[in-house]
């Protein structure tokens, strides 16, 4: 035990000694958290609008007006020919461009019938997907409001039966993106911290020649193991706490389950990224090998981990692959216990799966350590 | 001269010599962009949703077969009381709760109108919207023929076209997006730990004794990673094209120009950040947690940047990859030369001219 407290001393030491290391350690992630949490939107608007106007009347001008109005298209450029329109499109100033046709207020009143030429950039396709609603919405309304006023003129009346849809959003009402990704983000940069620096601790020893020093010390192998990480477990405990206070402060993100609860997993959580750092420092001769090897993890484990895209989009073997994702059941808990609060039960299977996917990669990661070269 | 080959053939071999690392460096590349471009998509589809139907009469029925054959929706459970919907969302098992009013049918008859609630689960937002607005789609569709008999007069009709990503596919958006991420943080990465390695093995006291001048030996470090580089690129490009069926609309060897210049542009911040750092530690945690999330949250990757609050829209300017995205969805894309590119290439490089200026200004031929 006395051993162990003294391999801890030193570890700590080191960490707090390097002037370089603790700002990238406690300050840029944290940083990170409070700027990079704004960026995370998938919200559509601002789009840049542009149209070009072939009829010149007054319908046309209302219907312009109507984009015009609206809180989604809020940059309009009026475009004199086809050709300025679509190189603009090219030069990425405009997304969205109306074309209104000759005779369109003529054609209205004949006809009752019109065409509206709609481009849209749709190299973003879930954007455009949404864009399209919206010129849909406007074109919509603007149908709607004719037809009222026909009426009025007319003492029709037209009996339609009507599906009324209440929409409702449970748990995030005003459909604020930054509740959804603070926790998302903390958990990223809480795994990103330990995972690093555990996965670079041990080889870096290795690589400068300090580890041999140590293996000829009778320091026992679970000694020196539980030695190296605990240190590392109180950084990411500190980190989540740090991150939570920050949520709770500038985002205010509700914390709605229990934070014990969200200790205890995180706690667990930890151990399986540990295992993982130090399984990785084990079959690495270098630090540059190791980092590298936790790079690919990270991102493959950050993209698939349903923090910004949905796992349910994914083709089925992707999401089949997910399941080996640790952070995956990181963000999955935080986000039900402090949005939804789900309790005990609820986040069960997650629990269970996280602790054994830390004895697995504990053991992997002890049974590979070796004393001897 | 002679000298400078001899350097450059001694870098070469380092990194030929380090089997293990040589093969993460250009198997990851493909590992990746391979499970991305299949696997990362914002598309909705087969979204598990829950019904709760207090009429269960003919009307519901049809409604709720209409959602079930939609590829949108798969109908995971029925519940019968408003108590089980908190449930069914704790667990996390469903998406969202469609809640049909009492004697739907006979409102829809006599009143002439019906209320459904669709309750989502908004915890992601982004999701929940969507789904709404997608059942809501169906409804509005169910009511159109219900209503066939009125003739609307008056429309005008919107007739859309999807340019340059007719099929809406997510691969378009997130191929570009991988493929700077992979160059950008492979190449900083490297060239950062390559010289601060040096530096922390104490070899770079017989470098800086050497006759060669910094800048020869700043070049000779950086000149294997950029080939190095050049091959991973390729082999991206060439994947996304056969692979992923990424069309190039534009020319070949202007994306090949301007990724090399984007290349070099990543290197000249990886010599950065290794000149002002000591340990091969700190320049690894510098260009992953410095770089890392930046590049993947500002550089309009995965999220819109005209959507993102106004100060951050300014900071990702500041964001190599950005413009590089920029660059090849133009030229991939929409097919576009020069003309309409020439900004963002002057921006790019022009970083990399501030990136080598000031690491060459930093770079010490001294050591404490």
């Amino acid at each position: 035990m006395k051993t162990i407290g003294y391999i801890i001393q030193k570890e700590f030491k080191q960490i707090f000694r390097n002037k370089g290391m603790l700002p990238i350690i406690f300050v840029l992630p944290l940083l990170q958290l409070i700027i990079l949490s704004n960026a995370a939107t998938f919200e559509v608007k601002n789009i840049k609008f542009g149209y070009i106007d072939n009829d010149h009347s007054v319908s046309s001008r209302v219907l312009i007006e109507k984009f015009n109005a609206s809180a989604y298209f809020n940059v309009l450029t009026d475009f004199p020919s086809e050709a300025a329109g679509s190189s603009a499109m090219l030069q990425g100033d405009v997304d969205v461009l109306l074309e209104i046709p000759n005779y369109f207020e003529r054609d209205l009143q004949k006809e009752k019938y019109t065409n509206l030429g709609v481009t849209i950039n749709a190299i973003d396709g879930a954007a455009a997907g949404v864009e399209n609603v919206y010129v849909t919405q406007i074109v919509q309304q603007f149908n709607k409001q004719i037809l009222v006023n026909l009426l009025q003129h007319s003492d029709q009346q037209i009996f339609t039966s009507s599906i009324n849809t209440i929409p409702l959003f449970w748990y995030n009402e005003t459909l604020n993106y930054k509740t959804f990704m603070v926790p998302g983000i903390l958990v990223l940069l809480v795994t990103m911290i330990t995972l690093f620096l555990s996965g670079m601790n041990i080889v870096r020893e290795k690589e400068i020649g300090t580890l041999e020093q140590i293996n000829v010390t009778p320091i026992k192998k679970s000694q020196f193991i539980i030695g190296k990480l605990f240190p590392f477990w109180i950084v990411g405990l500190g980190l989540l706490t740090i991150g939570l206070i920050i949520a709770k402060l500038i985002f205010n993100v509700p914390i709605l389950g229990s934070l014990g609860l969200m200790y205890f997993y995180t706690s667990i959580y930890i151990l399986v990224v540990l295992g993982i750092g130090l399984f990785i420092s084990n079959f690495t001769d270098t630090q540059q090998q190791a980092m590298f090897i936790a790079w690919f993890f990270t991102v493959i484990f950050i993209l698939m981990s349903g923090l910004f895209t949905p796992i349910e989009s994914m083709p089925k073997w992707a999401q089949v692959l997910t399941e080996f994702n640790p952070i995956k059941y990181f963000v999955e808990v935080m986000r039900m216990v402090m949005l939804k609060g789900s309790g005990l039960i609820d986040i069960l299977p997650q629990i269970l799966k996280t602790i054994l996917y830390a004895f697995i990669m504990n053991g992997l990661a002890v049974w590979s350590y070796k004393k001897t070269n | 001269m002679k000298r400078f080959v001899g350097f450059i053939r001694k870098e070469f071999y380092h990194i030929f010599r380090d089997k293990r690392s040589l093969f993460i460096l250009f198997g990851m590349p493909i590992a990746q962009i391979l499970l991305f471009g299949f696997a990362i998509t914002n598309e909705i589809n087969n979204v598990d949703i829950a019904i709760l139907d207090h009429s269960k009469d003919a009307t519901t029925k049809e409604i709720i077969n209409k959602i079930s054959a939609s590829k949108y929706f798969s109908i995971k459970q029925m519940i019968t009381r408003e108590a089980e919907i908190a449930k069914a969302f704790e667990k996390g098992h469903v998406k969202a709760v469609l809640n049909f009013e009492k004697d739907f049918s006979q409102k829809l008859i006599k009143d002439r109108i019906a209320n459904v609630q669709i309750i989502t689960d908004a915890t992601d937002p982004n999701t929940a919207n969507t789904i709404s607005n997608f059942v809501s789609a169906i409804l509005q569709q169910y009511q159109k023929e219900l209503n066939k008999e009125v003739t609307i007069a008056y429309q005008i009709v919107p007739q859309t076209r999807m340019v340059y990503n007719p099929e809406l596919k997510s691969v378009y958006m997130f191929v570009p997006g991988v493929m700077t991420i992979i160059l950008m943080l492979v190449s900083a990465m490297m060239t950062s730990i390559s010289i601060t390695r040096e530096k922390e093995l104490g070899t770079m006291e017989i470098l800086l004794v050497s006759p060669l001048k910094p800048i020869q030996v700043i070049v000779g470090k950086v000149f294997p990673y950029i080939f190095l580089s050049i091959i991973n690129a390729t082999v991206i490009v060439v994947l996304s094209i056969f692979v992923f069926q990424m069309p190039v609309q534009g020319s070949l060897f202007l994306l090949a120009l301007e990724s090399i210049l984007f290349i070099i542009s990543a290197l000249a911040l990886g010599i950065l950040i290794s000149t002002i750092s000591a340990t091969q530690q700190t320049a690894m945690m510098i260009s992953l947690m410095g770089l890392m999330l930046p590049v993947i949250l500002l550089s309009g990757f995965i999220f819109p940047i005209s959507s993102m609050p106004l100060p951050l829209q300014i900071i990702s300017n500041i964001i190599p990859a950005k413009w590089f995205i920029i660059i090849i969805k133009g030229i991939m894309l929409k097919g576009v030369g020069l003309q309409y590119i020439w900004k963002e290439t002057l921006i790019l490089m022009g970083m990399t001219v501030f990136f080598i200026g000031l690491s060459v200004k930093k770079y010490k031929t001294r050591l404490e």
